[in-house]
């Protein structure tokens, strides 16, 4: 779950906030407005405010006093009316341009959200395996949802919030200073005071936060491992201990939030208590000073005064709590920014695939037409040459070394030839290397030694994505994608017709069951092909592999959920589908692998017995243990 | 992550359910309600002392003191004093002392609420928990772990928040917006007929936002949860996607999707960003028409407190003004809080109102079956509980006890749902199901369980070391019976080969050993229960064949009594049981010796003869 391994402190702020700048670059001219707008804004508010002391100083106190007060054309009665017209047109200023900023920049976040989240995508798609090896989908997800959403709250509230609480209290202080600076004085002797309780508990509140946090992953890693074995533990009927348990972990979630939240909670009526506390201080304290007349301070003034050192603290006590955001922002930022530094795979491959014909001397030409047969383009740098080799489906492994961490090798020293057309059929134990050797041919992991050549080319040299369009491949988890039946059989060639994939689903005997279904071809698959069975999934996968249509299959235990008659009408389509295209086939059952062309016996990463099935039951090793085994009991 | 609910009709009475998660935390709350009640009268008054200091002590002409509160007409005068500045000073104490109190009540029911909020989503945890742990499979089918998961947190959380919400600021907000009113009444009930139109347009307003701005929300969350779904889908199928170099297309995918969300977005926030300044607009107004009638007022009554409103009235106006402004904001924001957090509690409340359907009966015995011998008795099941839809039809079988039975049948023919009957892991829709001569809705749930190992076909082991996972089966196990059980399941040598042995970390899920490892761990684990009745559901499809018949060799001679149920694809894992039974299509298409069925059962023939000769020759006649 998301917030198990989130952190919750940014390694390098600066940085980051740099970089979250950078997103803004487009949008130059509207966040100028934006700006000038909170600047605006927060001049008319200060200004309606400071304007209260001059309508009370100069206009009511004298009126009530029975003098004469004149504004412009206007006297008397109508002068107040006129100056608090001006205040008023003031205030809608104001409110105006807060609509304007605020309109701004919910156009400029909802865009750049846009834009993170597609170069997150767009990247990821363009990372190696390895990473997605390496890093869970609870924690890939939470860049989507958590961080972004941290980040969406930070864009839109977070620095416009900042940009103009700062404003205010700019604002604010001149206007008090103008005011009276001596009780100016009282007021930032208070707010120093404020500002290190905050400080104090802010602090706290977010130790208790980050405890909080952990104790949910603990709970959340906790409910996920169990509920998800829930049917295991009813068979031994342990529920009585795994309540007990979940009781440890909910009770210290709650002892862990209910500290955070204290502290969170009691944030709020002290600062409030707090700022009247000011207020009564400043109010004696100036009351003094109107009375003796000390600093020129007129009961107007301490009104104004009076509701500028209210809402003073204010914008000091939203910045504080606002600051635990903004840092969480920065630190899912940053994990975002590493997803998107990451290094993409690899693709130095020059050699494409292409549509060719023999021309009248029977030598390959690239053209444009759709021929059926294809070949790979070569071009070679030093001689500025290009040939065409045709596509035929070779692939050669020499001397091959492989391990996913340097420390560990898993494959040593694998070679082996196949031909077009012919069938290579891996056997041996679970972690001998099966899955590795197929996910090598195309390039999901990089080889550390040896080499690969398909076709006589080496598969560095080759185009990643041709390279991998001319294979299919069916992978032990078959996954089905939200969309119809029919478009996660075209998800093998996209611009298939309707026809070639009920003829694919035919080859893979998917058919019947598809048409069983609600709608037949149109069935909407959801939630990875919840309503499917395992089986029924992977006769999709092999459909799909089928309706590409490529030289080379890929088989990783494709049928092993499929009970054995049905993988025998399956193994009859995929006979004719496996007609002139080479085969590499990993499967458990032995009955599966017998008509290989070559079967290569795998063993702690090396190929120990190879040969077809009749030579190595001659040859009486491990081939012939395993497969006597299935027969031959006791 | 957010999930889509499922789609049931919104649970009646769900508030009334949640709410007995309160339990013993209901004093608590009515506590911290008090608390936040006292403390915002503390609040109240406090603007009132301000007018006192301003208008008495300020006063040039004055010589006596008089602190007086005005009710309306009533005029209560509580002390006088001769001295001006005394007057300021007790003034200003009483202001600090009402600031104070106001605080420490303020901080407890903050304390308090803390305490009650989070205790009240720890009970509802818990009820959420244990209901979980008591559904029965059918009712497992129907959540998802994911699902379940975001019920049990981010749910419960939303519903805690919420909670919050409501015992201070529910209270908090309506009590200061009574008394704020009524204090400027007090002041100036001509004023205050500027609330009798602000309010009203403040209300609307914010009516008609939430009424606009909600669909949208739900529009666009909406969109949101698919988008996230889609990548979450590309994520675990990335394999499938970069065999078939489909990232372009991918991204193409996800970019016409984020470009909707982020319109939907754009058009939901697009009103959101309105009320700030409608709010803003209406405070505003308020400010200058009670600037500009309140100026009014001072100037006809000279600034003097007998003859109406003065400066030190006009300043505690404003104040109340602002609260209970401010008072209709928060209330307004808290319930879009709870409206917002409706679809979280109608999930929680769907959890809490799903009806267990397997739960002890009433004459229930606690006894052990005495032996492991089965009876299938005319057996009807229907996952839909719908008689045009059987997925096991009439099965009649007897099995005796210590018997072995081999199950073979293709996908979907109902292996796995014809052995779950028998630990009543579902309940039949018609005839029974007997082990040793009792209906399994006989025996108490524990006591029929206990005496039937069953290794799913879905294995999972949890973290925790080896030996901390093989106890589920027999938590008193010493041990040689660990050591036992593990060697029958052919794990003992493999575990052996860990350095750390039994002690061997598994690692969440049981991510640190290999599959086949995996399946012997869990044959290992229910053994150790020494079941009169063990099943095996395709339980050894990742162990090698040899190891296979090891494993059967083992049960055979060091379970000999029990009952051994296996089911399989590989016809060598059933062909030396004492009989096998041939499923298809949710009936028994055949029973019999291995020899007997390669005799007369044309399934099995096929099936064998599929798995002996690979598939040479062999001509299929029928569909599966």
């Amino acid at each position: 779950m998301p917030e198990m391994q989130t952190s919750f402190k940014a390694k390098s702020p600066a940085k980051t906030f740099k970089r979250i700048l950078g997103y803004l670059k487009d949008y130059k001219a509207l966040l100028i407005v934006a700006l000038f707008c909170m600047l605006a804004n927060v001049v008319c508010n200060v200004g309606g405010t400071f304007m209260m002391s001059i309508i009370i100083n100069r206009f009511i106190l004298p009126l009530a006093e029975g003098k004469e007060v004149i504004l412009g054309a206007l006297s008397g009665v109508g002068a107040l009316g006129g100056i608090v017209a001006i205040m008023a047109s003031i205030y809608l200023i104001g409110a105006s341009l807060h609509y304007v900023y605020n309109y701004i920049i919910i156009r400029i976040t909802t865009r750049v959200l846009q834009n993170v989240r597609n170069e997150m995508f767009e990247k990821m798609q363009k990372l190696p395996i390895r990473y997605f090896d390496t890093h869970t989908h609870g924690d890939i997800m939470s860049l989507y949802t958590n961080d972004t959403d941290t980040l969406r709250e930070l864009l839109s509230n977070g620095l416009p919030n900042i940009i103009t609480n700062v404003l205010t209290i700019i604002g604010m202080f001149i206007a008090m200073l103008v005011l009276s600076p001596l009780l100016t004085l009282i007021s930032i002797a208070m707010l120093v005071i404020m500002l290190f309780i905050v400080k104090f508990i802010a602090g706290r509140s977010g130790k208790h936060f980050v405890g909080q946090q952990y104790q949910l992953g603990a709970l959340n890693g906790f409910i996920e491992e169990h509920l998800d074995g829930l049917k295991v533990v009813k068979v031994f009927c342990h529920e009585s201990a795994e309540k007990a348990e979940f009781d440890g972990f909910n009770g210290n979630l709650k002892e862990a939030s209910r500290q955070a939240h204290t502290y969170a909670n009691v944030l709020m009526p002290i600062m409030g208590n707090l700022s009247y506390v000011t207020y009564a201080i400043t109010a004696i304290a100036g009351t003094f000073l109107a009375i003796n007349g000390f600093g020129g301070m007129t009961w107007g003034g301490l009104v104004s005064f009076m509701m500028f050192s209210r809402q003073f603290s204010n914008p000091l006590a939203q910045m504080a709590q606002q600051m635990n955001g903004v840092l969480m922002a920065f630190a899912g930022a940053e994990r975002i920014f590493e997803l998107i530094d990451q290094e993409p795979e690899e693709d130095d491959g020059y050699v494409t695939l292409v549509n060719a014909k023999e021309d009248e001397n029977g030598n390959l030409v690239e053209t444009d037409e759709y021929t059926g047969m294809w070949a790979w383009k070569h071009y070679h740098k030093a001689e500025g040459t290009t040939t065409y080799v045709k596509w035929m489906g070779e692939v050669e492994f020499e001397n091959v070394t492989f391990g996913y961490v340097p420390e560990k090798t898993v494959l040593k020293n694998i070679s082996l030839v196949a031909k077009p057309g012919q069938k290579i059929a891996f056997v041996g134990s679970t972690g001998a290397g099966k899955t590795t050797i197929i996910n090598l041919i195309n390039r999901f992991y990089d080889i550390n030694d040896g080499k690969i050549r398909y076709d006589n080319i080496n598969i560095t040299k080759i185009n990643k994505a041709d390279l991998r369009h001319s294979m299919a491949m069916v992978l032990q988890d078959t996954h089905m994608f939200t969309g119809t039946v029919s478009d996660n059989i075209r998800f093998g060639k996209l611009d298939a017709t309707d026809e070639e994939v009920v003829a694919a689903a035919k080859l893979a005997n998917a058919d019947y069951f598809i048409r069983h279904l609600p709608n037949g071809y149109d069935t909407v698959l959801t939630g990875d092909g919840e309503n499917l069975s395992q089986g029924q999934r992977q006769l999709l996968a092999i459909a799909r592999a089928a309706v590409a249509n490529p030289p080379v299959l890929i088989l990783d235990e494709a049928t092993s959920s499929i009970d054995t008659r049905t993988e025998r009408l399956i193994e009859q389509g995929m006979d004719s589908l496996m007609q002139g295209r080479t085969v590499f086939v990993i499967a458990h059952r032995l009955s599966t692998v017998r008509n290989s062309d070559l079967i290569c016996v795998l063993e702690h990463g090396e190929i120990i017995e190879r040969g077809n099935h009749e030579e190595l039951i001659a040859k009486k090793g491990k081939y012939y243990q395993l497969y006597t085994g299935a027969f031959e009991l006791e | 992550m957010k999930e889509k609910t499922l789609k049931t009709p919104r649970a009646k009475g769900g508030l009334k359910k949640i709410s007995a998660a309160i339990g013993e935390y209901k004093a608590i709350s009515i506590w911290t309600s008090v608390l936040v009640a006292v403390e915002v009268l503390f609040e109240v008054f406090i603007p009132l002392i301000m007018a006192q200091i301003v208008d008495t002590g300020m006063n040039d002409e004055l010589t006596a003191f008089p602190f007086i509160l005005t009710f309306g007409n009533l005029k209560v005068q509580l002390f006088e004093m001769s001295d001006r500045t005394l007057f300021i000073v007790v003034c200003g104490v009483m202001m600090v002392v009402m600031a104070l109190l106001s605080l420490i009540c303020g901080a407890l029911s903050a304390k308090l609420a803390a305490t009650a909020s989070t205790g009240f989503a720890g009970n509802l945890r818990k009820k959420l928990f244990y209901k979980v742990e008591n559904f029965s499979f059918k009712n497992l089918d129907r959540f998802n772990t994911a699902n379940l998961v975001t019920r049990l947190t981010t749910d419960v959380t939303n519903m805690q928040n919420s909670y919050m919400m409501i015992i201070r600021i529910l209270v908090r907000a309506p009590f200061m917006l009574i008394l704020s009113l009524v204090m400027s009444i007090t002041i100036s009930p001509k004023l205050s007929i500027i609330f009798a139109v602000v309010l009203p347009v403040l209300i609307l307003g914010l009516a008609w936002g939430t009424k606009v701005i909600f669909p949208r929300f739900e529009k666009m969350l909406y969109k949101y949860d698919e988008m996230n779904e889609s990548t979450q889908e590309n994520l675990i199928g990335i394999r499938a996607v970069k065999a078939y170099v489909r990232e372009d297309n991918e991204t193409k995918k996800f970019k016409k999707v984020s470009e909707t969300v982020q319109k939907l977005q754009f058009s939901a926030e697009k009103i959101i960003v309105i009320a700030f300044p409608f709010m803003q607009i209406l405070v505003y107004a308020c400010i200058v028409c009670i600037i500009l009638f309140g100026g009014r007022e001072i100037i006809n009554s000279h600034n003097g407190a007998t003859q109406g409103m003065t400066v030190g009235d006009l300043t505690a106006f404003l104040n109340y003004v602002m609260q209970i402004l401010m008072s209709l904001i928060m209330v307004a924001m808290v319930f879009m809080t709870i409206v917002m957090s409706r679809a979280s509690m109608d999930r929680v409340v769907e959890v809490l109102d799903e009806k267990i359907d397997i739960e002890d009966g009433e004459n229930a015995k606690d006894i052990v079956p005495v032996d492991g011998s089965i009876d299938f008795d005319n057996v009807d099941f229907s996952y839909k509980n719908d008689s045009s839809v059987l997925n096991l039809e009439n099965i009649d079988l007897h099995i005796r006890s210590g018997e072995t039975i081999g199950i073979i049948g293709g996908t979907g023919s109902a292996k796995t749902t014809l052995v779950q009957l028998i630990p009543r892991l579902y309940d039949v829709f018609d005839g029974s199901v007997k082990v040793g001569g009792v209906d399994v809705r006989d025996y108490k749930i524990e006591s029929l369980r206990s005496a039937i190992g069953v290794v799913l076909q879905k294995n999972v082991l949890f973290s925790g070391t080896i030996k901390q996972n093989l106890l589920w089966g027999n938590p008193n196990a010493t041990d040689e019976e660990i050591y036992h059980a593990a060697q029958a399941a052919q794990a003992h040598d493999f575990i052996m080969s860990f350095p750390n042995g039994y002690e061997t970390d598994l690692g969440q899920g049981g991510v640190n050993v290999s599959g086949g490892q995996k399946q012997r761990l869990c044959i290992a684990r229910a053994l150790l229960k020494h079941p009169k009745i063990m099943i095996l559901d395709d339980s050894t499809s990742a162990v090698d064949t040899a190891t296979d018949a090891s494993i059967r060799a083992g049960l055979k001679k060091e379970f000999g009594d029990t009952t051994v149920i296996i089911i399989a694809q590989r016809v060598s894992s059933v062909e030396d049981a004492d009989r096998i039974i041939v499923m298809n299509d949710g009936k028994i298409d055949g029973i019999g010796t291995h020899d007997e069925l390669i005799s007369n059962n044309d399934i099995y023939r096929d099936v064998y003869l599929s798995q002996q000769k690979g598939s040479e020759e062999e001509e299929v006649s029928e569909n599966a």
